[in-house]
C-alpha cells in the first residue's frame, strides 16, 4: 500500500502517481486528508485500488478506466462523471449529477446522492443505498440505475434505453418514463448489482422504469404545441 | 459561481473566533469569485447602541470629521466607518449621513456590521482586520460577477432592512419586475443588482410580520431564477435554495455550531468537524436557525 497525503503533495502529483500505472500493475494506494479537494483520483487506467480517506470536492474518480476508487467519506458535485470501466464505492452521500454521462463500471454510493444522478449515463451501472434528488437519470442513454431508498421528482426525465429500478417511493416520474414490468431477466440483473454493490435488499422489493419511447420520434399532434 | 460561507454559533466560547473562522473558510473559497468579498458579522446586539456602517470612495476626506459633525463615536476601519448611536438618535444621524452623497450605507442595527470592498477575500479580510472580529454569527461571500458590474455597491452581503443581510450566489430572471413591484410597496432597492431585490423583497416581508423563515417560503413562490441564498438577522441564520438547486451547497451541524459552504472545503477547519452532521440542503426547503 502507498500512501499519498494531500496536507503533502499537490494534487496534480498524486494524479500522475497514479496515472502512471499502466495495464499489469495492481498496486493499491491510500490518500489520506483529502479535505473537500477537487478532481482526486481523475483519469486512472490501471487495475489499481485506491482508497481516499475522508471526503473530496469536484469530479472524484472521473474518466476512470479499470481502477477501484474507495471514499470512505461523501463526494462532492460528479463524481465518476464520464467513467468508462471499474468501479467507485462511496461509502458516505454524493453531491449533484453522480455518474453523469458515464459509459460504463460500478458507481456505488451507500449514503444518498442528491439531483440529477446519472444524468445522461451512457452504460455506468450505479446502485444507490439511500435516496436520489431530482431529475435522476435525465436523458440516461444505457445502463442501469438502482436505488434502494426513494426517488425525487422527474425521474427518467426524457429517458432513452437506462433501466431504473427503485425499491422506495418515486415523488414523480419525468416525461416518457413510465413504470414497466419486472421480467425474470431483470430480477436476475437486479440481483447480480445488488450482490456485487453489496446492497441488502431483495430484487423482488424493487420497481421498473423505462422509455416509453414516445418521444423518440416527432408526433404530428403535437405541432400545435411549436 | 461564487462561493458562500456561514457560520452560526451555538457555543458562547467559540465567539472571540468568529472574524478567524469565517475568514479563513471564506478565503477557501477564493477561487469561486475574484472580484469582490464581503462579510457581515453580528456582535453587541444587547449593548443598547445602533451601529450604522458606511462606506466612502474617498475616506480620509469623509470621515475626517464626520464623528464631530455628527456628535457620535465613529469607528474608521480602512474605507468603511462604524457610527455607534443610541436608538433615539438613530432617525436624526441616518438623515445627517444622507446629506453625505459620498458616504453609502452598507448596514444598519443592532448587531450586524457589513465590510465589502472590490478584490479577493484574503486581501478584503486584511483591510478590515475580520480575523480579529468577534461575534455570533456571520455571513461572507465572494463574487463572481454577473448580473451588476464589479463594484463596491455590487459586492455583497446586501443589507436592507435593520440588522438583515443576505447573500447569494446564482442569478434572478425576475429582478426588473419584481423592483418595480416593491416600489409600488414603498420599498426602494438602491442598486441594479438582482441579489439586492431578494434581499429587498425578504425585508418587505418581515416588515409585513413574517419571520426569517415564512418570509423564505414565500420567497420560492416569488422569486425566479437560480440562487443559493445564505440570510442573516439579528439572532438568525436562514438557507434557501431554488427548486433546480443547481448553486452548490454543504451544512454542518454540531452541538457548538451550524456551518455553511457552498463546498464541504470551506468547512474543513472547523472544530470536530469530523463529527459533525454533514448534508445537502434539500431543494426548495428553507432551513433557519435562531437563537
Amino acid at each position: 500500500m502507498e500512501a499519498l497525503d494531500l496536507t503533502e503533495l499537490e494534487l496534480r502529483s498524486v494524479n500522475e502517481t497514479l496515472q502512471a500505472e499502466g495495464n499489469g500493475s495492481n498496486k493499491a494506494f491510500e490518500i489520506t486528508n483529502p479535505r473537500g479537494s477537487h478532481a482526486i483520483a481523475v483519469g486512472i487506467d490501471a487495475p489499481i485500488t485506491v482508497t481516499v480517506k475522508g471526503s473530496t470536492g469536484y469530479y472524484c474518480a472521473g474518466m476512470n478506466k479499470q481502477a477501484t476508487v474507495n471514499v470512505t467519506g461523501s463526494v462532492g458535485p460528479g463524481v465518476a462523471e464520464n467513467m468508462m470501466s471499474g468501479k467507485v464505492v462511496i461509502e458516505g452521500d454524493a453531491s449533484q449529477y453522480a455518474g453523469a454521462t458515464a459509459h460504463g463500471g460500478l458507481l456505488v454510493i451507500k449514503g444518498n446522492a442528491s439531483s440529477r444522478c446519472g444524468i445522461s449515463m451512457k452504460g455506468i451501472d450505479i446502485v444507490v443505498h439511500g435516496n436520489i434528488g431530482h431529475m435522476s437519470a435525465f436523458m440516461a442513454q444505457a445502463g442501469t440505475l438502482v436505488v434502494l431508498g426513494d426517488a425525487g421528482d422527474a425521474l427518467g426525465d426524457s429517458l432513452y434505453e437506462a433501466q431504473i429500478f427503485v425499491r422506495g417511493d418515486v415523488k414523480s416520474l419525468g416525461a416518457d418514463c413510465v413504470e414497466k414490468e419486472m421480467r425474470p431477466e431483470h430480477v436476475e440483473k437486479l440481483s447480480k448489482l445488488l450482490n456485487e454493490a453489496e446492497a441488502d435488499a431483495k430484487p423482488e422489493e424493487f420497481r421498473r422504469y423505462g422509455s416509453a419511447r414516445q418521444l423518440y420520434n416527432f408526433d404530428i399532434d403535437n405541432a400545435g404545441a411549436y | 459561481m461564487c462561493g458562500i460561507v456561514g457560520l452560526f454559533l451555538k457555543d458562547k466560547s467559540l465567539e472571540p473566533q468568529l472574524g478567524s473562522m469565517l475568514t479563513d473558510m471564506l478565503v477557501t473559497m477564493s477561487d469561486r469569485g475574484p472580484d469582490s468579498a464581503g462579510i457581515a458579522v453580528y456582535r453587541g446586539a444587547d449593548d443598547g447602541q445602533v451601529k450604522i456602517t458606511v462606506q466612502s470612495p474617498n475616506p480620509d476626506e469623509d470621515f475626517k470629521t464626520l464623528g464631530k459633525d455628527l456628535g457620535v463615536d465613529v469607528t474608521r476601519i480602512d474605507t468603511h466607518a462604524i457610527i455607534a448611536c443610541s436608538e433615539k438618535d438613530a432617525p436624526v444621524i441616518r438623515e445627517k449621513i444622507k446629506a453625505n452623497p459620498n458616504l453609502r450605507v452598507m448596514s444598519a442595527g443592532d448587531a450586524i456590521e457589513i465590510y465589502k470592498e472590490i478584490g479577493l477575500p484574503n486581501s478584503v479580510a486584511e483591510r478590515f482586520d475580520i480575523p480579529k472580529l468577534q461575534g455570533t454569527h456571520g455571513i461572507g461571500h465572494t463574487r463572481m460577477a454577473t448580473e451588476s458590474a464589479v463594484t463596491t455597491l455590487g459586492a455583497h452581503p446586501f443589507s436592507t432592512g435593520p440588522d438583515q443581510c443576505l447573500v447569494h450566489n446564482g442569478s434572478l430572471s425576475n429582478h426588473n419586475s419584481l423592483r418595480r413591484q416593491l416600489a409600488h410597496e414603498g420599498v426602494t432597492v438602491e442598486t441594479e443588482n438582482d441579489t439586492e431585490v431578494a434581499a429587498a423583497y425578504l425585508t418587505w416581508k418581515m416588515q409585513e410580520g413574517a419571520n426569517l423563515g415564512e418570509a423564505l417560503e414565500a420567497g420560492i413562490q416569488d422569486l425566479d431564477g437560480f440562487y443559493t441564498f445564505v440570510v442573516g438577522t439579528k439572532n438568525g441564520f436562514g438557507v434557501l435554495r431554488d427548486p433546480i438547486a443547481c448553486k452548490p451547497a454543504v451544512l454542518a451541524e454540531t452541538d457548538q455550531y451550524v456551518a455553511f459552504g457552498s463546498e464541504y472545503r470551506a468547512l474543513v477547519n472547523l472544530p470536530d468537524i469530523e463529527q459533525a452532521r454533514v448534508w445537502e440542503p434539500e431543494p426548495a426547503t428553507v432551513y433557519f436557525w435562531e437563537q
